[in-house]
């Protein structure tokens, strides 16, 4: 018997097979008596449904997708507080933006955050998860820890962090002092490492920002990926341990594919929370806000600049819709990646 | 009980017409206790005196309150009257988010010969936008007990005093500092200090007289830069956020004292006072080489937005509280609660606060003072920014990088000319 079989088995189990099926039907046999509508008690409960749904849908229409609108609108103007004073201006902020030296450097920067922040998060927010997984005793607890940082406020994390990597007083830097002495002392000067300006340093300061954002947002990942954990019947591993199948093949072939949708989840959230970065950029250099040299500056923090440091209020709707369209992109071809289903 | 009805009804009907004869006025700065509670004072004076104008104050986070004005006054919300820091007002106007003092209650020659003549950064194309409260310059802010423990009795006059003492007083232990002798901040006053005090004497005015053309790309300027750089590269006298924060060397000079000398504007007396532990004081900014003594001037200033121009009664109780907020009496109570100077030209001249060890040196600067002529205050303090950045953080030449800010400034100037 091998893998394959047992678990088709378990399929075939009447727990997940046709008995729910049934009752609802069932439902629907009663609902089917004769009414003046005729509707079936499944369609009455469905508009129900879609009564309720009304209400946050017209909350969302007017307040996210109509303003998304206004934006749009708006990159097509430049700004003035009287509308009847604003200029038609067409794609002119367009044409402005693709000569943007600026924007582009925000752009890359951006990108270039989230190939570092997504992997990072998908990595260790499941290597995380699969460890407490394991542990039995005290699990709440580092739960708790692992999750404390996600609502710890960003301004004072980026402050914590700002003293962390501080070139003359950091704890990272005292620790490479102490690391090089004690190296040089027993004379392996070749494992001296230097003191590093981190934030400091324009070559460096993206990176020191992203391992911010990814310790500040594994909480998360790790709750997300433990509830997915936990979700996957305990089963699939008993028939795969019949199997004979060992903890990689488990991990493989059973947890791996079955947590597909949590993992989809994950990457498209934490793609979009990279490419709308702001607050932790914002708060770690406050001084020189996406410095230094805007070796920091992401998309939305460079919008923000433009309307609300410099009134060009226009410009940053026109940057706007290009983050929109960025991250309309990324998600659907996340989404077509990550959407085959695993069923077994 | 007749009768206490009838009352009851007079006196609502009384109360109705007198709150609808009561003109609202909203004012809006940002928060900052000092300023709010001068400004409180203020109003229930004026509230007391103008029984049918009652005004109201609302303050935000200064990170937050560009904002806040942005998107309230296009939904017809937010402030009738604001205070905006001058530089600001050319992204402000352009805009339309503040409106010309209308003349009737504003006479432009009056206020030319009554207001100091930095107030004049206050107009566009001749015309006032609004007036100053106050008035600040900056000042040299030093730790006087660390001074004298390097056997410096008094403050640096000239710059090479000031090299010799900061240099004195830093302290580096193997690669790292422990104690800076100057609080290098580019992004906080110093980019004032570089483009209207090391320029100038050095031999250059920044730009030309009507603010449209850079000048310091001359030799005169890229020396005065090169001097500025030289004083972190060549010098090391201190480095960028040597304590990291939002205003690190103020917190390093104030509260760690690891730092003995940091450029402040006036504006910093008060938490200075407040915070200090030990023996400070202030000085007027180094000499430059050739004995040129010069200084950046600057204000908040007090606007109308279109808001206060809704109807005529609302203008004219909104042009009645700027007048009365800029008037001598307003401006001796901020000078009490706030520290900041007075922006009246007789005021200015008070011989008794010209001798005043601490406010002394900021009434004598505002002599020689400069306000600079911005026409997008946060995009030009971070070309200086960056200009200092590629010296110090990347190694390009000071030449090379000023000619490159003098360009980024010359683009700025004229995308706001068209």
């Amino acid at each position: 018997m091998g893998l394959g079989d047992g678990l088709k088995a378990i399929t075939q189990l009447p727990y997940l097979g046709g008995s729910q099926v049934q009752t609802k039907r069932g439902q629907e046999q009663i609902g089917a008596r004769p009414r003046r509508f005729k509707l079936t008690l499944a369609t009455r409960e469905a508009l129900w449904a879609y009564a309720f749904l009304l209400i946050p849908l017209i909350f969302y229409l007017f307040l996210r997708i109509w303003p998304a609108f206004q934006a749009f609108w708006l990159s097509l103007f430049s700004w003035h507080v009287d509308p009847a004073q604003r200029e038609f201006l067409g794609a002119g902020y367009y044409r402005d933006m693709l000569a943007d030296s600026k924007l582009h450097r925000a752009l890359t920067n951006t990108l270039l955050y989230a190939a570092i922040i997504v992997p990072a998060q998908l990595v260790l927010g499941l290597g995380i998860a699969l460890l407490l997984n394991v542990v039995t005793v005290f699990r709440p607890l580092f739960r708790a820890i692992y999750f404390a940082p996600y609502v710890t406020p960003a301004a004072a994390v980026a402050w914590v962090w700002g003293w962390m990597y501080s070139e003359n007083f950091g704890i990272i830097n005292n620790f490479l002092i102490e690391w090089s002495i004690f190296w040089e002392e027993r004379g392996l000067p070749w494992l001296v490492i230097d003191p590093q300006p981190f934030l400091g340093d324009p070559d460096q300061a993206l990176f020191a920002v992203a391992v911010v954002v990814v310790w500040k947002q594994l909480g998360f990942q790790v709750v997300i990926f433990l509830a997915g954990l936990q979700g996957i019947p305990r089963m699939y591993y008993d028939a795969a341990k019949i199997d004979g199948a060992n903890s990689w093949s488990l991990f493989r072939y059973v947890t791996l594919p079955l947590l597909n949708p949590v993992m989809a989840f994950s990457v498209i959230i934490s793609t979009i929370y990279a490419l709308q970065l702001f607050d932790e950029v914002v708060n770690i250099n406050f001084t020189d806000q996406g410095g230094p040299l805007n070796s920091t500056l992401t998309i939305a923090l460079y919008m923000y600049q433009e309307a609300f440091a410099r009134f060009r209020l226009g410009y940053a709707a026109a940057v706007v819709v290009l983050l929109f369209v960025l991250i309309m992109i990324v998600t659907l071809v996340q989404l077509r990646f990550f959407s085959k289903r695993v069923e077994y | 009980m007749k009768h206490l009805v009838r009352a009851m009804l007079v006196a609502a009907v009384l109360l109705a017409g007198l709150a609808a004869a009561q003109v609202e006025i909203l004012y809006w700065q940002y928060q900052f206790d000092a300023r709010f509670d001068a400004m409180e004072q203020l109003i229930e004076q004026f509230n007391a005196e103008n029984p049918d104008i009652v005004v109201r104050q609302e303050t935000f986070p200064y990170d937050a309150y560009q904002q806040q004005v942005a998107a309230s006054l296009p939904a017809g919300e937010g402030p009738d009257v604001v205070q905006l820091f001058y530089g600001w007002l050319p992204t402000w106007q352009r805009s339309g988010y503040v409106e010309p003092l209308p003349a009737e209650f504003f006479d432009a020659a009056e206020l030319d010969a009554t207001f100091v003549p930095m107030a004049q950064a206050a107009k566009l194309g001749g015309t006032y936008y609004g007036l100053p409260t106050a008035v600040r310059s900056l000042g040299l802010f030093y730790n006087k007990d660390l001074l004298s423990e390097a056997g410096y009795d008094s403050p640096p006059a000239t710059w090479d005093e000031f090299i010799e003492i900061a240099k004195a007083l830093t302290i580096k232990r193997g690669p790292r500092f422990e104690q800076i002798g100057w609080g290098v901040a580019p992004q906080g006053q110093e980019h004032h200090v570089i483009r209207e005090v090391l320029t100038r004497q050095f031999g250059t005015a920044p730009y030309s007289d009507d603010g449209t053309e850079v000048l310091y790309d001359s030799e005169a300027g890229i020396e005065a830069f090169a001097f500025y750089t030289g004083l972190i590269t060549e010098h090391e006298l201190g480095v960028i956020d040597f304590v990291p924060g939002t205003s690190g060397y103020r917190e390093g000079f104030r509260s760690l004292q690891n730092i003995a000398m940091i450029f402040d504007g006036s504006f910093a007396i008060g938490a200075t006072q407040n915070t200090a532990e030990f023996e400070w004081g202030v000085t007027e900014l180094p000499v430059g080489p050739s004995g040129v003594k010069s200084n950046f001037g600057s204000f908040w200033m007090n606007g109308l937005t279109p808001n206060a121009l809704a109807d005529p009664a609302k203008t004219e109780a909104a042009a009645k509280f700027l007048q009365y907020v800029t008037s001598p009496e307003a401006m001796e109570l901020w000078l009490d609660v706030v520290g900041e100077l007075p922006a009246r030209q007789a005021l200015i001249a008070d011989p008794e606060l010209a001798a005043d060890p601490v406010f002394g040196p900021f009434i004598r600067s505002l002599e020689y003072a400069h306000a600079t002529t911005f026409v997008d205050e946060s995009a030009q303090r971070a070309v200086i920014m960056d200009a200092v950045n590629r010296v110090v953080l990347e190694g390009v030449d000071p030449e090379a990088s000023w000619l490159q800010a003098a360009a980024e400034e010359q683009a700025l100037l004229d995308q706001f000319a068209q």
